[in-house]
C-alpha cells in the first residue's frame, strides 16, 4: 500500500452523468498536501458533485481519483479514513443534541465512551457552543450549526478536509468567524478543500484556486496568477452625452490601441489598461473631439472580473435553493 | 509560511471493516435511534394506542360471532392480533429511514469510515423497542379482558420475542421499500398494500374452515398464518412446533434476501 505524501487530492477526468445533464464533465484537480484550495464556480458549475464524487458519497462515471494515493472507488473505506466531509447543508442530526450528535459520531468512528464524551465537551468548547451544547438543533442558528457541522468533521483529525460552501448563506460576522476556523485548521496541519460560489473568500483563503464551470476546470493557478491571466488593470469610462459614446470608443481604440467593451447596463466604456502614460493622451484626445466624460476611474483586476471572464456572463442567473425548504418542510 | 501536515501515515489503513466493528457501529447506530426515540415520544402514538383499540374493537366485535362469545374467542384474536398489530408497526420502519435518509446527517454516516449496513441495521434494531411496546401492551390487554393463556408466563415470552424476531425480519422489506421509494407517503402506501391482504387473508381473525376452498389454500400458505399458529400453540398450549420452525425460517430467508438488497440500494442512492 503506497501513500503518496505529496498530494492530497489527484482527480483525472472526473465525469458525472445525472440523466441527460452532464454535471462534472472531465475534472482535473490536484491538490498539495497541506493547503487551502479553493473550487470556484457558480451555482449548478458541478462543485457539489465533484466533491461527492471526491467524498466517496457518489460513483465517478469516468475517470479516477485519489486521495493520498488511495483510489476514491476502490479503496474507498481507506479513503473515509482519512477525509471529514462539510457538505453544503449541515450534515448532523437535527433531532438531537449537539453533544449527542458528537458523541455517536465520535462512537463511530471508534473512541471509547468516556473518550467520545470528553472529545464532544473539548470541541464544542473550541467551537464556542458549548452553552447550547444541550438544546436540540431545531433551535440552532445556521451559523452553529456550521460550527457544529465542522466540529463534527474533526473529530478524527483527518488530514484532508472537505468543506462544501462553508459559508453560503451565513452572515458577515458569522463567516469572517468560519474563515479564522478554517485557517486554524490548515495551520494545524490539515489540507482544506473548499468549494465557494465567492470569488472574496477564494482570494481571503484559498493557496491556488481552479475555477470551475459547466462541469469542467476553466482556469487554475494562485489568485495572483488568475489575476495577471487576464491582463493589468482597466479603464472605466463614462461619457456624459451617450451619443458620443461610438466615437469615444474608436478614439480609445485609437489611442491605447486595445480592444474596448461597452457595458450595456450602464452604458460605461471598459478598456485594458497596459500603460498609465497613455491615458494623458487619450484624455487630450477626447477633448479635442469634444466629448465630455461624467466619471473615470481606474480599477486593477478582481477576481471577480476574472471569474465573468472565464465563466461568460450569463452566470447572474442563478437557480433557487429549493432543497433547503424541502428540508424545513419534512423535518 | 512553514506548517507541519497530518500525514496520513500513522497507522495502517485497511479498506474493510470487521464484524465486530460491524456489531459495533450498528449498535451506535441503534442508540441514536433509541435517542431519537427520546426526544420525540410522540412517534410511540401507534405502538401504544394500536394495540388496545384493535385488541378491544375486534374482540367486541367478532367474539360473539365466530367463538360464540368473547371470552372463548380470546386465545384465537390475541395471537391473531398481536401478529398483525406488530408486523403493522414494522412498516413505519421503512417510513422513518426513508424521512431519515432525507437529511443530510446520512451524507455523514456515508463519508464515515463505518460498515455501510450499520446506519440501516442499527435503526432496524431501534425499531424492535417499538415492538417490543405493541407486544407488552397486547397482551396486557388480552389479560385485562381475561384472557389466561395456558402456556404459562414463560411460552407467552417466547410468543412475544417469536412475534419480536420476525417483525424485524419484515422489517426489512419495507426498509427496502424506504430505500427505494421517492418520498415517506408512498413508502406508507406501498407496504400497507402488501400488508393489509398478508395479515387478512390469513387464520389471524377467522377459523380457516369458514373460507371458500380457494381462499384456503391461500391462507394456508400465507406466511402470516403460520406465525399466528405458532403463537397460538406457544400461548396457549406451550408447544413448540413445526410452525414456529416455519416462522423462523421464513424470517431468515427474508433477511438473507432483503438485508443486502436493501443495503444495495441504500448505497447507490444519493
Amino acid at each position: 500500500m503506497k501513500t503518496d505524501d505529496k498530494w492530497a487530492v489527484e482527480a483525472h477526468g472526473l465525469v458525472k452523468t445525472f440523466g441527460e445533464n452532464r454535471a462534472v464533465n472531465g475534472v482535473d484537480l490536484t491538490v498539495p498536501a497541506g493547503s487551502i484550495y479553493g473550487v470556484l464556480g457558480p451555482n449548478g458549475a458541478g462543485k457539489t458533485t465533484t466533491i461527492r464524487m471526491l467524498a466517496t458519497l457518489l460513483q465517478p462515471d469516468a475517470g479516477s481519483a485519489r486521495i493520498f494515493g488511495h483510489d476514491v472507488v476502490k479503496e474507498p473505506q481507506i479513503v473515509r479514513q482519512l477525509i471529514g466531509v462539510t457538505g453544503q447543508y449541515a450534515s448532523v442530526d437535527e433531532s438531537l443534541s449537539a453533544t449527542e450528535n458528537l458523541i455517536i459520531f465520535s462512537r463511530l468512528l471508534g473512541l471509547g465512551r468516556a473518550e467520545a464524551k470528553q472529545k464532544a465537551k473539548d470541541l464544542l468548547e473550541e467551537f464556542g457552543l458549548t452553552e447550547a451544547a444541550r438544546r436540540p438543533l431545531k433551535h440552532f442558528s445556521g451559523g452553529m450549526r456550521r460550527r457544529l457541522d465542522l466540529a463534527a468533521s474533526l473529530i478524527a483529525q483527518p488530514p484532508l478536509i472537505f468543506l462544501d460552501e462553508p459559508t453560503t448563506g451565513l452572515d458577515p460576522r458569522t463567516r469572517n468567524q468560519m474563515w479564522e476556523t478554517i485557517r486554524r485548521l490548515v495551520d494545524q496541519g490539515s489540507t482544506v478543500l473548499l468549494t465557494t460560489q465567492y470569488l472574496q473568500e477564494a482570494d481571503e483563503l484559498a493557496d491556488r484556486i481552479a475555477v470551475i464551470d459547466k462541469g469542467q476546470v476553466v482556469a487554475e493557478g494562485t489568485a495572483d496568477e488568475l489575476k495577471a491571466s487576464i491582463g493589468n488593470s482597466t479603464l472605466h469610462l463614462q461619457i456624459k452625452n451617450p451619443e458620443d459614446t461610438a466615437v469615444a470608443r474608436q478614439r480609445i481604440e485609437q489611442v491605447l490601441q486595445v480592444q474596448t467593451k461597452m457595458s450595456s447596463l450602464d452604458g460605461k466604456i471598459t478598456a485594458p489598461m497596459t500603460d498609465a502614460d497613455r491615458v494623458t493622451d487619450l484624455l487630450i484626445s477626447l477633448r479635442e473631439a469634444n466629448i465630455h466624460l461624467a466619471e473615470l476611474s481606474v480599477q486593477k483586476p478582481t477576481l471577480d472580473e476574472v471569474f465573468l471572464t472565464i465563466t461568460g456572463e450569463d452566470q447572474s442567473k442563478e437557480s433557487s435553493k429549493k432543497t433547503k425548504n424541502v428540508e424545513e418542510v419534512s423535518a | 509560511m512553514s506548517r507541519s501536515t497530518i500525514s496520513p501515515t500513522t497507522h495502517q489503513l485497511k479498506n474493510h471493516t470487521s464484524v465486530t466493528q460491524t456489531i459495533r457501529h450498528s449498535l451506535t447506530m441503534a442508540y441514536r435511534g433509541l435517542l431519537k426515540i427520546r426526544r420525540t415520544p410522540e412517534q410511540l402514538f401507534d405502538v401504544t394506542l394500536q394495540p388496545i383499540i384493535f385488541t378491544l374493537m375486534f374482540t367486541y366485535i367478532f367474539g360473539g360471532a365466530i367463538s360464540g362469545n368473547v371470552h372463548n374467542y380470546l386465545p384465537v384474536i390475541i395471537p391473531g392480533i398481536l401478529v398483525q398489530t406488530v408486523i403493522t408497526t414494522s412498516i413505519v420502519t421503512g417510513v422513518q429511514l426513508r424521512e431519515d435518509m432525507d437529511k443530510g446527517v446520512f451524507d455523514r454516516f456515508k463519508s464515515l469510515p463505518i460498515a455501510r449496513i450499520s446506519p440501516l441495521a442499527g435503526a432496524l434494531l431501534a425499531d424492535t423497542i417499538r415492538y417490543t411496546i405493541a407486544t407488552v401492551l397486547t397482551f396486557t390487554m388480552g389479560y385485562l379482558m381475561g384472557y389466561r393463556p395456558d402456556g404459562g408466563i414463560g411460552y407467552v415470552a417466547i410468543a412475544g420475542l417469536l412475534v419480536i424476531l420476525c417483525s424485524w425480519a419484515i422489517s426489512w422489506i419495507f426498509a427496502f421499500f424506504g430505500v427505494i421509494a421517492r418520498t415517506a407517503s408512498s413508502v406508507q402506501g406501498i407496504s400497507m398494500l402488501v400488508l393489509f391482504p398478508l395479515t387478512f387473508l390469513s387464520n389471524a381473525y377467522v377459523p380457516v374452515k369458514t373460507m371458500p376452498d380457494w381462499l384456503q389454500w391461500f391462507v394456508n400458505i400465507n406466511p402470516i398464518s403460520h406465525l399466528v399458529t405458532a403463537v397460538r400453540e406457544l400461548a396457549n398450549s406451550g408447544v413448540i412446533g413445526w410452525d414456529l420452525m416455519i416462522s423462523l425460517i421464513g424470517s431468515a430467508v427474508i433477511v438473507l434476501i432483503f438485508a443486502p438488497l436493501t443495503v444495495r440500494a441504500y448505497m447507490r442512492r444519493t
